[in-house]
């Protein structure tokens, strides 16, 4: 990760300051830093660096997809003998599309997502110096990297990497025989994930315990910005998620390394019979799945909490809702624990427990329609500026919804029996995890750019970048729901053998070149990123006219964050365009005695004597 | 940069990360004794179908005894008594180190009896998984208690001795709590 030690050239004007205290180092500085604001660049540099790679995998797999009769030598000349005569080898298609998934869910939209902000926002946000255990923190982005660099090894190995998909269902992934991703690479696999894992929980326990313990003066719960209530749900979901995840994987390990049967059963491989007995294999979904569901809103959440505080800060208006916003965030992390069985209703399950599950699911839509509202109200008639980060706040609402009602369809049992495993389902989470949530990531990019790196991106390079990646990713996936509707099955290599299948095949060439279209769109993006970062504009202390603490904080960082004393905190964090006050916002640290011409009653919540104080105030200058 | 008042904020705050620590953990535990659950709800053979070694009763003793002078230590601790402080440690520890022996005689009872971890009722392929994954967490409580106890030895600040007796001490309740837990678990299931 060349970025991690190069980037924030305007480091070098203020590194006088930090000497008075204590020597910093380029190795503690920029390798083994403990400031939050350092790690959360790493975490972004280096989820951008495996976005890349994973976009790059799915556009191989999409080349495979849209013309299978094909050869491309130069894929051979890459990849030797994984693409023989030019043609991807089914083998390497089911290791592209797994590692595709593994990376965009964990490694980008995790950690990428969550690491970032919650690292750079947290501290920032409440007014605390740093996280509760800064070492704890390094760890925590080492052991991410580590995990990296493990799967990707997995491209190295003589067998490939794992190839039973992101899910690693058994019996592929727990017999090292079955296919050749099942093992060495499988191997790897698992102990990028161990890694990972651990990494994520050393991340959430930080999140969690800072926010609880470490709020400045006057920053009680309900006077957080949304951003930190998103970001302190999902490291609850992470603490109570991933454990389970873990001991799914000790026992794949066994059964993998030491002949348990937790499982296996009844296995034919290779024309022998094995000797395992009494396994299920069902027991590895409700454990993958006990996690992998909330997995899917520690994705969604940090990207609806940056949106909530983009839009409100560009609408130039309260945010609609602050309080239901807030319950809705609870009311989805709580569902988000009773709702793995709908992954399942194709396993044999109790079609009464079917029912339960799909009660539980349908009721997550209660929650997620309120926010959808809220979006949209805080958004009408507000005075909208469409910055970049604005747009993708915007598009992250968009993808919501497209993506969230076709998760109706899905969650009913009925319907999915039909629909299970079709490019309807990956259609469905495409759009309401994958594109909204790299939306709502790439929001909160634009967004903080100037804090992190105290330069401003280039806005018309975003709006080109918003627009064709907006568009090209539509294009990409929704043809993908009428496939799903035909009874097209996902992860299949090739159409032509199937002759339902074939006349999809024009369908994908049309999908393909918009994912090429859209995968270039990212160019003006790194471009934007990348120069921004040494050349870009100098931004001001505060260029959003925002409320949150963070702008208070001066350009250049320092360990510690604020010189002198944290700022105090009075009010919401979304006062805008209030009315009677002279500017269309009121930072949070702006006490209620400074803007008497604007106060409303609620303001004093009860407080008799600030009442009072009022009163007399507008009796006197009526 | 930091006056003492944000240093007692930050102690408090990682403090706390000790019991997310154990909540997190405890969700390990949960989801093997669900996998249970799951697994031996499969099919009427499939339950533990073993009496379990009567070891698991002297060890569960040593675990609640250990408890007890782990807690002495921090009593002693808040007194001043150093000393004292430092012995009960010492049993602490050692306490510790006879569990995970006690535990070890008793996967040998366990085999004897022909439970084997490798087993196709993977009910009893569990209680290794349990046991093992119950000693890792002890490895690691014993850790704790010896950095407490080399605190003690290097004699550092109260403040410091405090924190990491504290640290340690959730920690060890917490993995003698799970013990328990396991240990009824497996009883209820046997």
């Amino acid at each position: 990760m060349s970025g991690v030690s190069t980037h924030d050239s305007t480091a070098v004007h203020h590194d006088d300051h930090g000497h008075e205290h204590h020597k910093e180092t380029f190795i503690s500085k920029y390798v083994f830093s403990q400031d939050h604001k350092m790690i959360a660049k790493q975490f972004l540099i280096t989820g951008i660096v495996m976005a890349v790679i994973a976009m790059l995998l799915s556009l191989l797999f999409r080349i495979q997809l849209a013309w299978p009769d094909k050869d491309f030598p130069l894929l051979e000349a890459f990849l030797g003998k994984w693409a023989e005569g030019g043609r991807i080898s089914p083998d390497f298609y089911l290791a592209l599309i797994t590692i595709h998934g593994t990376i965009m869910v964990f490694f980008v939209l995790t950690a990428g997502l969550s690491g970032t902000f919650s690292n750079l926002l947290i501290p920032l946000q409440i007014g605390a110096r740093d996280m509760a255990s800064p070492f704890v923190n390094m760890l925590s982005y080492w052991f991410f990297f580590i995990a990296c660099v493990i799967m990707m090894s997995s491209f190295f190995v003589q067998t490939g990497p794992a190839s039973s998909g992101w899910t690693v269902y058994p019996p592929l992934s727990a017999l090292p025989t079955a296919i050749a991703g099942s093992g060495l690479g499988m191997t790897l696999w698992l102990i990028s994930m161990v890694l990972f894992v651990a990494s994520s929980l050393m991340g959430a326990l930080n999140y969690v315990s800072t926010v609880l313990n470490m709020r400045t003066k006057g920053m009680d719960l309900w006077k957080m910005p949304l951003t930190i209530w998103a970001f302190f749900l999902t490291a609850i979901l992470g603490i109570l998620s991933f454990p389970v995840l873990v001991s799914g994987v000790v026992l794949l390990i066994f059964d993998r390394s030491f002949g348990t049967s937790f499982y296996l059963s009844d296995i034919v491989l290779n024309g022998n019979i094995l000797p395992n007995e009494g396994g299920s294999p069902i027991l590895w979904q409700h454990l993958f799945w006990f996690l992998g569901h909330p997995e899917v809103y520690i994705v969604i959440l940090p990207a609806l909490g940056i949106t909530s505080e983009v839009i409100a800060t560009n609408a130039r208006k309260p945010i609609f809702g602050y309080h239901a916003m807030v319950y809705s965030l609870i009311g989805i992390a709580v569902l988000s624990f009773i709702v793995w069985g709908h992954h399942m209703f194709i396993t044999g399950m109790n079609p009464f427990l079917g029912g339960v599950f799909m009660i539980t699911t349908l009721i997550i839509a209660v929650p997620s329609a309120v926010k959808t509202f809220n979006y949209l109200a805080t958004l009408w008639r507000g005075n909208l500026r469409f910055t970049p980060a604005m747009l993708f706040a915007v598009g992250l609402v968009s993808f919501f919804i497209s993506g969230g009602l076709t998760g109706i369809f899905l969650g009913n049992a009925a319907l999915d029996i039909n629909l299970h495993d079709t490019y309807f389902v990956v259609a469905h989470f495409h759009l309401v995890m994958g594109s909204a949530a790299i939306f709502g990531m790439l929001s909160g990019v634009y967004h903080w750019f100037p804090k992190m790196f105290g330069r401003m991106m280039d806005e018309k390079l975003g709006y080109l970048h918003f627009w064709l990646t907006f568009i090209g990713a539509y294009l990409v996936f929704f043809p993908m729901h009428f496939m799903g509707i035909d009874g097209v099955p996902r992860r299949y290599y090739a159409f032509t053998e199937f002759e339902f299948m074939q006349q999809w095949l024009t369908v994908n060439v049309f999908i393909t070149w918009a994912a090429i279209i859209s995968a270039l769109a990212q160019v003006a993006f790194l471009w934007n990123f990348f120069h921004s970062m040494y050349y870009g504009k100098k931004t001001v202390q505060n260029p959003w006219d925002s409320n949150t603490l963070e702008w208070t904080a001066p350009v250049e960082h320092y360990h510690g964050n604020w010189i002198g004393e944290i700022p105090s905190v009075y009010r919401w964090p979304y006062d805008y365009s209030k009315p009677g006050h002279n500017e269309d916002f009121i930072p949070q640290t702006t006490p209620f005695s400074e803007t008497m011409s604007s106060n409303l009653p609620h303001d004093f919540e009860g407080n008799a004597e600030a009442e009072r104080i009022q009163a007399e105030w507008l009796i006197q200058n009526p | 940069m930091e006056d003492s008042s944000e240093d007692r904020v930050n102690v408090k705050a990682r403090k706390f990360l000790m019991w997310l620590v154990v909540i997190s953990s405890s969700m390990l535990f949960a989801g093997w004794t669900s996998g249970f659950m799951v697994y031996a709800a499969g099919s009427a053979d499939q339950g533990l179908k073993v009496i379990l070694p009567d070891v698991f009763k002297y060890s569960t003793a040593a675990m609640i005894v250990s408890s007890i002078t782990m807690h002495m230590a921090y009593l002693s601790a808040k007194r001043l008594q150093f000393d004292k402080q430092k012995i009960y440690l010492i049993l602490t520890i050692l306490l510790g180190l006879l569990f995970f022996v006690l535990q070890v005689l008793a996967w040998r009872t366990l085999t004897e009896q022909g439970v084997f971890l490798v087993n196709y009722n993977a009910s009893q392929s569990f209680i290794y998984i349990f046991t093992g994954a119950h000693l890792a967490h002890i490895i690691a409580g014993i850790g704790a208690l010896v950095n407490a106890l080399t605190g003690r030895l290097k004699n550092i600040a109260q403040v410091k001795n405090l924190y990491r007796l504290e640290m340690a001490s959730i920690f060890w309740h917490f993995i003698d709590i799970v013990w328990i837990y396991l240990y009824v678990f497996l009883l209820l299931n046997q």
